[in-house]
Formats: structure tokens, C-alpha cells, sequence
């Protein structure tokens, strides 16, 4: 995985709530066995017309927000379904970092398995990114001093301090599960006690 | 301490506590699909690493398959390639499949407890938000993505941090017409979408208890739809009845112990939840939603909101943007709304007790002119089983579109889509913009509701049917 450490860039405000993964990257383009090449299609319905026409007014299309590297948005921001392809698809547009009040729990989820970093803001704060946002600024984030820094304004953010480490450090978590294999052998070794454990063949 | 079946199920699985006050969690059951799974397969296979139970595993395409003339093969190229793929892997890694052209392929919430699959007390994934159906059985069971699936491949475990818990009490007993989906729905606008993220959500009261297995699917399926990744029911005597002689169930001596520990699991008397919902089932009327996100529910008496009545300029505006979307009026009565299609099918409400709902309000009726209504059972068994109970024959003579089973309209991934501005009565799960084709409009209600506006053309309170 890829690690994140620091960040700056331009800031796209999407003033909206309950975004969800199927606005972030329709069904269609599910149909992929890839994991790269879906940010042409991020926000398909909002960016392209039903002639595949660049909608000009979206803010991804305008510059300099073209070239956003962190998206701003309101409450509950990629509910709906568990799809991976959410995070794939910012990340391959070139957004790696999601400020918002509050995040859906499987996305939430997703972005830290793939090097994103969603930040939680208070709603006055995210308001003030927000506005900032549509001037065009850049702002800068830095994770392990747990801060970002907008047009001299500096705000601090929590965040859970595995899931910083992980980050960090690019720490793929499977790897770091199988250093505990022993543990789960001996979990695995005491469910023979439940004979009915295992499925019956279908 | 007393406990809730919430905190049974959680302690049981619990491999290791870690120190960051994450657990790793033991899964029991993993169902894969071909649309989250294939990445993850490819990348057991770069970093060389085996997957550890297969025998805990069960595999089938359902997103992307066409439901008619199945026969002929998927005619979309990339459709096609990734349940090939899902072929592949199953058989490189040797994981249970069902093939496509099998009676017994289906909607993977579906044919989980179909085949017996999911089990009380168990822990459950699926690369799909809706892996919450089979809480229904007292299963802890919950979405995932990706590279979880991947972890849970590798390892049959997961990093959780425990979630809260919320007691939601339905007291009381539907009236005629109003079903678990109605339940579903009320929940919903009560919480909003999110007001369940972060909790896991145990259902219980007479309400509950009252509703078959289906039912509980249900409304286990839409807890996702709250923010909340999981919902359990408590197994009863139902829940054994339905699990039992089922093909991949417990047998013989196997059956009466695990049946030993499925009546540990229901939650103590007096076990304490961090939040607690009570809700009248006779209080609760047919509903249906009228905008683009599912807590946008009124009843079917109801009218179209305005937005003048919202105080928050983005929330308002919010209001304004979904009733443009939907080509809806504030103060519109909801029984005039006229739909194109009718979809009934999905994870929510396609097993046979949905399409005996559908098929009790359209006998001896026709679909009004200019509708089109599908019917998508949710696996092929159900299939078999609606057409031998002479469910499917009274459906298909009031004019029903018979299909072939799958996720089908629910996500249109396949051809089945709405067309731009086409309104839509489905009895799927989630009304976004797009889901069920671009710019298409949907309904989110019950089987009984969507039979109901397919005969009459426009939403109609399905009471005046029975
Ligand atoms: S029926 Fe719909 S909600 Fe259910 S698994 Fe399929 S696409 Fe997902």
C-alpha cells in the first residue's frame, strides 16, 4: 500500500450530504478486474453528460479544481454499497485525502486500506474548508503532526493511532495479521470442540 | 454480567485483542461474489499467499448475470470476462461454487441461508453491504470490502474495532398490508442513514418475533441502509425449523449440539444496549419512499414534502435537488404518482414469501397498460418452487415479465436499467440517483405495494387490494 505522510494541494468542495459509492463510481464501471484505471470515471453522472460530454459547470472539470487532490463534503459521506472501486477511483483521479463531518463505516474502512485519508472535521470547520475551497487555495496536511494548514489557518484532526501507523508506513495488514499465525492456529484448534462448525459439502 | 447476543457472538470470535483496542475476529462463513472478489484474488496470488479455509468459503455470480435467455451466455465482453474470472479463481484456490446455469445460483443473500450456509452465532462476510440479511438468523454478519476480503482470504480473520450496540423494541402487531418492509423503511426515517453508523442493531418484541424468516431478512438486509453494518434477531424455534435439513447444515448429532448453543445466544434479561428505539408496529402504515436517499420515507396517504418547511439552507436545497430528480410537486398525494416499471426482486424481497405477496395482489388482475413489471426471483430453488406453487403462473397471467434469478434491477449492472426519467415501484433497497439506471427514478416498497401500483399504474395503499 501506498504510505501518506504529507500533502498539499487544491481543495474541491462538494457541498453535499450522504454522497454515496454508487454517485462516487457508478455500477458500470464495477465490471473491471482491475484495481487502477477507474478516475476517468469518478463521479461519472455528475462529470458527463448522457453523451459522455464534459458537464463544465461540475467542479472536478473546472480549473484549477481539475487538479483537486482533496475533495471537502458534508455528512455521511460514501454510504451505501461496500464497493472498493470508491477509493480506487479517487485515488486513481488523484484525490487522496476526503474531509467531511462524518464517513459511512465500510468506506471509512476502505480508504485506509488503499493510502486515503479521510479526515473528520467539526460542521463549522468543514464549512470554512469549504468556502476556502472555492477560492482555489491549496492546503497542506500533515498526518503524523495531525494537522492541516489552509491560507495560515491551522486545524487539528484526530485520528485512530494504528490506523495513522498503518498509513504511515504504507503497512499492508495482512501482512501484520500473519506475524500472529501461531495465535490464530490455536483459536482455529479449539473450534473442533463445535462439531458442528465446518459445512456440510454443497 | 448480563450480555447482549451481540456481545455473545462477539466474544466468541475474538482471536486476539490488540493493543490499539482493535480485536482480530474469527470469520465462520465467507460468501464471495464476482464483482468485489476478483482483485482480491489477485492478490493472494502476488504475494504468493495461500487462502487458508476454502471449506469455509462459498462462491456465485449474481451482479452481473442477464436474466433471460441465460442459455445464450453473458453477450457484454467485460460482464463476462469477470464471472470467468470468478471461475478461474474458485478453481485455482478450490473454493465451493455454484455455476451460473445451476438450479440452485441466486442472489448470494439468497442462497446463503438457502443452502444453510449461514448459521446462528456465526461470523459472516461478504464483499456486499447487504451481507446484514443473514443477522436474521442471529448471525453476525456484515459488508467488507475489497481488501478485507482479501484479509479474511489469507488469514479467515478480520481487525474490528467492537462496535456499539442499539436495542430496537417493535412492539405490537402489523396490520394487514404492512409487512417487514414497512418495518424496514419506518426504522430508517426514524434514524436517517447514518444514525446507525457505528452500532450493530438487534431487533426484538412481538413485531419481530411475529415475522417468518423472510421477513427478518428483510429487515436484517436494509440495517445497512441506517449506517448500521450489522442487525441480528435472536434465533427462535423458527430459526432452527429453517436451518434444519438444509444441504449445508449441521446433521444428526451435529444439529442437537449446535442447537445446544444457539439457545445460549438470545440476549439476557436485562443486558444493557448504548441505545434503545421503541417503535408501535400498529402504528405503522404501507410506505414508500419519494426521494433519492432511503431515509426519504412517508406513507402512501402522504404527499410530496416541501422544501418551504425546511429551516436548513442545504438541507432544503437538498429536498429541492431530489424532487427535480424526481420530477415530483410538493403537496402531490402520493397515490398520484404513475410509474413506467415495476421491479420486484433484489436481496431485500425476493424469496417466495415476497412473490406469494405479489402474487395475492395480482390474482385475477392485469398490469395496467404501459407498465412494465419484472418479477426476479431470488434463486433459481425459488424460481423452481413459485412455479410449482402456481405463483409465477398468476403473475405471468396478469402480464408479469418472468425472469431468471440475480441482482438484476436492484443495481442494473446488467441490461436491466431504467431508461432516463422512467419511474420506477421496486422492492430493492437503495433509491440513489443512477442505481437503477441513469436519471431513472425509484420507489423503494414492499412486494405487496409494488404488485399494487403495477395494476392500478400509479402508487396505490395495497390495503384496498386485500
Ligand atoms: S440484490 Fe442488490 S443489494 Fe442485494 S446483493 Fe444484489 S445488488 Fe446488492
Amino acid at each position: 500500500m501506498k504510505s501518506f505522510n504529507k500533502l498539499t494541494g487544491i481543495i474541491a468542495s462538494i457541498p453535499q450530504v450522504n454522497i454515496d459509492t454508487d454517485a462516487i463510481i457508478p455500477k458500470q464501471f464495477l465490471k473491471t478486474i482491475e484495481r487502477t484505471g477507474l478516475g476517468k470515471h469518478l463521479f461519472h453522472e455528475k462529470r458527463y453528460d448522457q453523451n459522455n460530454n464534459l458537464i463544465k459547470d461540475f467542479i472536478l472539470n473546472k480549473q484549477p479544481w481539475s487538479q483537486a487532490k482533496i475533495i471537502v463534503a458534508g455528512d455521511n459521506f460514501g454510504c451505501g454499497s461496500s464497493r472498493e472501486h470508491a477509493p480506487w477511483a479517487l485515488l486513481d483521479f488523484g484525490i487522496s485525502c476526503i474531509i467531511s463531518t462524518s464517513f459511512a463505516d465500510i468506506f471509512y474502512n476502505n480508504c485506509f486500506k488503499n493510502g486515503v485519508l479521510p479526515i473528520i472535521l467539526n460542521e463549522k470547520i468543514v464549512d470554512e474548508i469549504s468556502m476556502l475551497a472555492e477560492q482555489g487555495v491549496e492546503i497542506s496536511i500533515d498526518l503524523e503532526e495531525q494537522q492541516l494548514i489552509v491560507q495560515n489557518k491551522l486545524y487539528k484532526f484526530e485520528i485512530d493511532p494504528y490506523r495513522k501507523h498503518c498509513l504511515l508506513n504504507g503497512l499492508d495488514d495482512i501482512g501484520i495479521t500473519l506475524e500472529n499465525k501461531k495465535t490464530i492456529d490455536s483459536y482455529e484448534e479449539k473450534l473442533s470442540s463445535k462439531i458442528w462448525h465446518k459445512p456440510e459439502s454443497l | 454480567m448480563k450480555k447482549t447476543l451481540f456481545d455473545k457472538i462477539w466474544e466468541q470470535h475474538v482471536v486476539e485483542e490488540r493493543q490499539d483496542g482493535s480485536s482480530l475476529i474469527y470469520i465462520d462463513r465467507h460468501l464471495v461474489h464476482e464483482v468485489t472478489s476478483p482483485q482480491a484474488f489477485e492478490g493472494l496470488r502476488i504475494s504468493n499467499r495461500v487462502l487458508r479455509r476454502p471449506d469455509l468459503t462459498l462462491a456465485v455470480a449474481d451482479h452481473n448475470v442477464p436474466t433471460e435467455n441465460r442459455i445464450n451466455g453473458i453477450k457484454d465482453n467485460i460482464a463476462r470476462i469477470q464471472v470467468e474470472t470468478l471461475e478461474k479463481n474458485v478453481k485455482e484456490f478450490k473454493v465451493p461454487y455454484i455455476p451460473l446455469m445451476d438450479s440452485r445460483q441466486g442472489i448470494v443473500h439468497v442462497i446463503g441461508p438457502e443452502q444453510g450456509f449461514t448459521l446462528p452465532g456465526c461470523t459472516m462476510v461478504c464483499g456486499d453491504s447487504h451481507t446484514s440479511t443473514h443477522g436474521a438468523f442471529g448471525a453476525l454478519a456484515f459488508g467488507i470490502g475489497t481488501s478485507e476480503v482479501e484479509h479474511v482470504f489469507a488469514t479467515q480473520t478480520l481487525i474490528q474495532k467492537k462496535p456499539k450496540t442499539m436495542l430496537i423494541n417493535v412492539s405490537g402487531s402489523l396490520s394487514i398490508g404492512v409487512t417487514a418492509k414497512d418495518i424496514a423503511l419506518a426504522i430508517i426515517k426514524n434514524l436517517g442513514t447514518s444514525g446507525g453508523t457505528g452500532y450493530v442493531l438487534e431487533y426484538s418484541g412481538d413485531a419481530i418475533s411475529d415475522l417468518t424468516i423472510e421477513g427478518r431478512m428483510t429487515l436484517c438486509n436494509m440495517s445497512i441502509e441506517a449506517g448500521a453494518r450489522a442487525g441480528l434477531i435472536a434465533p427462535d424455534a423458527k430459526t432452527y425449523e429453517y436451518i434444519k435439513n438444509k444441504p449445508m447444515s449441521p446433521k444428526g448429532e451435529a444439529y442437537d449440539k449446535a442447537l445446544e448453543a444457539w439457545k445460549l445466544l438470545p440476549s439476557d434479561e436485562g443486558a444493557v444496549f448504548d441505545k434503545v428505539i421503541n417503535i408501535e408496529a400498529s402504528l405503522l402504515e404501507p410506505h414508500l419512499t419519494w426521494g433519492t436517499s432511503p431515509e426519504d420515507v412517508l406513507s402512501i396517504n402522504d404527499v410530496v414534502p416541501n422544501p418551504k418547511d425546511i429551516d436548513k439552507e442545504n438541507l432544503r436545497n437538498a429536498m429541492q435537488d431530489s424532487l427535480d430528480y424526481m420530477g415530483l410537486k410538493p403537496g402531490q398525494a402520493l397515490t398520484d404518482i404513475k410509474i413506467d416499471k415495476v421491479f420486484i426482486g433484489s436481496c431485500t424481497n425476493s424469496r417466495i414469501e415476497d412473490l406469494r405477496e405479489a402474487a395475492a395482489v395480482a390474482k385475477g388482475r392485469k398490469v395496467a397498460d404501459g407498465v412494465h413489471a419484472m418479477v426476479v426471483p431470488g434463486s433459481g430453488l425459488i424460481k423452481i418452487q413459485a412455479e410449482k406453487e402456481g405463483v409465477a403462473d398468476i403473475l405471468i397471467e396478469a402480464g408479469f415479465d418472468w425472469r431468471e434469478p440475480g441482482c438484476s434491477m436492484c443495481l442494473g449492472m446488467n441490461p436491466d436499467q431504467l431508461k432516463p426519467q422512467e419511474r420506477c415501484a421496486s422492492t430493492s433497497n437503495r433509491n440513489f440517483r443512477g442505481r437503477q439506471g441513469r436519471d431513472g427514478r425509484t420507489h423503494l416498497v414492499s412486494p405487496g405495494m409494488a404488485a399494487a401500483a403495477a395494476i392500478s399504474g400509479h402508487f396505490v395503499d395495497v390495503r384496498k387490494f386485500n
